[in-house]
């Protein structure tokens, strides 16, 4: 075990700061550190906030985090914000709005930038929350723009999704019908003394009775199917029923710079929490995780290792000048790259 | 993969703080710029932090610079806290430090015997300081 997992382990803040930055930069030796810190996991509860820009995340989770604090429980967060696609720079903004927890070190912020490859930064996230949880914090904390399938991903991090919505966003709640909504857990309509509050409440609560009989209960792709009760709100949902428990999406009224609704906001999360636990899809979901992972690590590393073999094999450009010259086609390219490969795999008595 | 390889590809992480009662934003929000077009990943602080915020952004972000914009006159009581600070969490070795603002020859040779590497005063270019970071940014 390096220094830096033994440091982490041990509780130094600085440790843990130099482990995201690694995982970040993905510097020689990272892997061998999320590996170590692996078994040191498992005991965090992951959030993910996510909504449109300006919904107001930040804050509340400023908010959600000095609570927890109260409460005596140390919290981490992550908060993604977008790079520049020209210079790859970035100014990482979210940590103004921290300002309940100023200078409290058990509150772990950590700002983390797109870097223009959105694809990787779903492992850096998986990652950095590996490294807070096995820090031992109790409450994880992914925050980012809800803006896509890239964010959708990084969410399914959390055991929990909470969805913002701004107030008087009639076309942004249309626009969340195409795949925030699915994923959404907990919605919460912050700013909730802003006029039109009222009606985004509304639209968000039609649109979620409107996907009644989803294969939903908890989320991301969960396998049982919805039962034809999908209308029954959360007060009976306790009721009698061998069908298997379904997650009814509460909406909570926020206004996060007041504080006002986030005690609300935490029991819903607390209950789904409960939910997870009660129903087992808390195992479930972790199952799926890092199923996920596997996979995702998998077509990485292979990838790299084709990357490499096309090298050795004088790049790429010479099979494409094949093709144009209809020498040869793209199939053909990639059963010849691939055969090694697979006369490798194929032959049982090597290396088995 | 050689270090000098790795330091070409590493992004460069910044912090912009402004400490105490200083309203002062301005420069320090044109600098943020100038640093994110330069390609460094920027953290700005927002205004009115205390010193120990300072040094909580410092070590969470595991930033290389810590840029410290102070226009009030009242760095001789501020920055050696943050130095304090960064040394008591560990981070305080593989950092650089920077000032900007008004600061008086005395107070200079005082700050930079402290620990500060380098003070950026009325007049400095965009270019000059961006040139420095790239050139004395700490290897990790």
């Amino acid at each position: 075990m390096s220094d830096l997992v033994a440091d982490l382990l041990a509780g130094k803040h600085s440790a843990l700061a130099r482990v995201i930055t690694k995982i970040e930069n993905r510097s020689p030796g990272y892997r061998e550190v999320i590996s170590d810190l692996h078994q040191h996991t498992g005991t965090a509860d992951v959030i993910g906030v996510t909504g449109s820009p300006g919904a107001g995340k930040s804050t509340l989770v400023d908010k959600v985090a000095a609570t927890y604090r109260e409460r005596g429980l140390t919290v981490g967060v992550i908060a993604i914000d977008p790079s520049s696609p020209f210079s790859g720079g970035a100014v990482l903004g979210d940590r103004i709005r921290m300002a309940s927890n100023a200078g409290d070190m058990d509150m772990f912020f950590r700002s983390m930038s797109a870097r223009g490859s959105l694809g990787g930064l779903s492992t850096a996230t998986t990652d950095a929350v590996t490294a807070l949880d096995a820090f031992g914090k109790d409450k994880i904390i992914v925050e980012t723009v809800g803006a896509g399938q890239n964010e959708v991903d990084i969410v399914r991090t959390a055991d929990t999704v909470a969805v913002l919505v701004p107030p008087g966003s009639g076309d942004d709640v249309q626009m969340l019908k195409a795949g925030i909504l699915e994923i959404g857990d907990v919605f919460v309509v912050n700013k909730a003394d802003l006029d039109g509050a009222d009606r985004t409440v509304q639209q968000l609560r039609e649109m979620l009775q409107g996907q009644s009989g989803r294969p939903n209960s908890g989320h991301h792709g969960a396998t049982e199917l919805a039962g034809d009760h999908g209308d029954a709100s959360t007060d009976d949902a306790d009721a009698v029923d061998d069908e298997p428990e379904t997650w009814d999406p509460p909406i909570v009224e926020t206004v996060a710079n007041r504080g006002d609704g986030v005690e609300d906001f935490l029991n819903a999360l607390a209950t789904h929490g409960e939910y997870l636990d009660r129903t087992g899809r808390r195992e479930g979901q972790a199952r799926e995780r890092f199923a996920a992972e596997i996979r995702t690590l998998l077509r990485e590393d292979a990838n790299e290792l084709l990357v490499d073999e096309l090298d050795r094999r004088g790049g790429i450009e010479q099979y494409v000048d094949a093709v144009i010259e209809r020498h040869t086609d793209p199939y053909t390219v990639v059963d010849e790259v691939l055969s090694p490969l697979r006369e490798c795999l194929d032959d049982p008595g090597d290396g088995s | 993969m050689s270090v000098e390889q790795e330091q070409t590809e590493r992004t460069i992480r910044c912090l912009v703080a402004k400490v105490g009662l200083d309203g002062h934003d301005r420069g320090a929000h044109v600098i943020a710029r100038a640093l994110r077009d330069a390609g460094f990943e920027v953290i700005y602080s927002g205004l009115h932090r205390a010193p120990d915020e300072v040094v909580q952004a410092a070590v969470q972000e595991d930033v290389d610079v810590v840029g410290i914009s102070i226009l009030s006159g009242a760095h001789n009581t501020l920055v050696p806290k943050i130095l304090d600070g960064l040394k008591e969490y560990d981070a305080f070795d593989d950092r650089l430090i920077l000032v900007g603002g008004i600061v008086p020859d005395d107070d200079q040779e005082e700050l930079r015997g402290q620990g500060v590497d380098e003070i950026f005063g009325p007049g400095a270019s965009m270019e000059e300081m961006i040139d420095y970071i790239h050139e004395n940014a700490p290897e990790r």
